[in-house]
């Protein structure tokens, strides 16, 4: 919670000083975020490569369980697309930002770099309420929708940010199915976003 | 990604905890920028509550496929549980 709070005071600070001139925009015409990405997808993937915690959770899980991850995946982009019918967004634009599963700061860069600003804006804010809601309402969706419903609507932060809270509501013995379905869906983000951004 | 899962294999007995703290950082800069970008833009500044109306839109959308789609597993595994409990 508090990550959240100091990524989106950042975010505002930003704002604030793009609005005002305070430093010049041209650094903004360079590749700085570019290389930034890289460095960050390549962290990313260390830190899931040294984890024995999601290593040992790939061998012990239930393999019904195993396929949460894909029905998260399908309900989203689904019901993204059916969104896009009434809204003045194409198809694609709409599953590439839900194809964000709460992934708020990946997906919103990678948006940025391949539709512009305006659509990673959008993946931005609504990636941030993705994540509020998976903490806010897991009680409410364990108690309608059963006990894998705050996992998939936690999507791909249901190893780090979400997982205290998923351990609460649906119990610990969802603890493994939760790292092994954000290790999936984590990986499924850039993947996923590249792919709706340049079809 | 992919080579750097592998890295982080291979080097996995070494307690690293620095790359947590390089991502964070990273993140944290990639979205100062980010904002900088929007505050620039006038275009979105003017249209912000369009692009927030948008954005909870899509959220719904994402939100509810993926509900009924977990909560359909979810009947399914329950069921076949009571079926084995019954037999």
């Amino acid at each position: 919670m508090k990550g959240s709070l100091i990524i989106v005071s950042l975010f505002i600070i930003g704002v604030l000083i793009g609005l005002y001139q305070i430093i010049p925009t041209e650094i903004l015409e360079s590749n700085i975020s570019y290389y930034t990405i890289c460095t960050l997808m390549f962290c990313v993937g260390v830190s899931i490569g040294s984890d024995p915690k999601i290593l040992k959770s790939l061998k012990t899980i239930d393999l019904r369980l195993a396929l949460l991850p894909v029905m998260t995946i399908t309900g989203t982009i689904l019901g993204c697309a059916f969104v896009s019918l009434f809204i003045d967004r194409s198809a694609t634009e709409c599953m590439a930002v839900g194809a964000g599963f709460g992934y708020y700061s990946l997906s919103s860069i990678f948006i940025t770099e391949y539709k512009g600003i305006e659509l990673g804006t959008i993946a931005l804010l609504s990636n941030i309420i993705r994540e509020a809601i998976a903490l806010i309402g897991a009680p409410l969706l364990v108690y309608y929708f059963g006990k894998l419903a705050p996992i998939s609507v936690g999507g791909a932060t249901t190893m780090d940010t979400t997982l205290p809270i998923i351990t609460k509501y649906s119990g610990k013995e969802f603890i493994v199915v939760a790292i092994f379905h954000g290790f999936v869906v984590d990986l499924s983000v850039p993947i996923l976003v590249t792919l709706f951004c340049t079809i | 990604m992919l080579s750097g899962v592998l890295f982080g294999y291979l080097i996995r007995d070494k307690k690293i905890q620095f790359t947590h703290k390089i991502i964070t950082v990273l993140v944290w800069l990639l979205l100062l920028l980010l904002g900088i970008e929007v505050g620039a833009n006038k275009e979105i500044i003017n249209n912000l509550h369009t692009i927030g109306l948008e954005a909870i839109y899509i959220t719904i959308g994402a939100v509810g496929g993926s509900v009924l789609a977990s909560w359909a597993l979810w009947r399914v595994i329950n069921r076949k549980q009571t079926n084995i409990k019954k037999q």
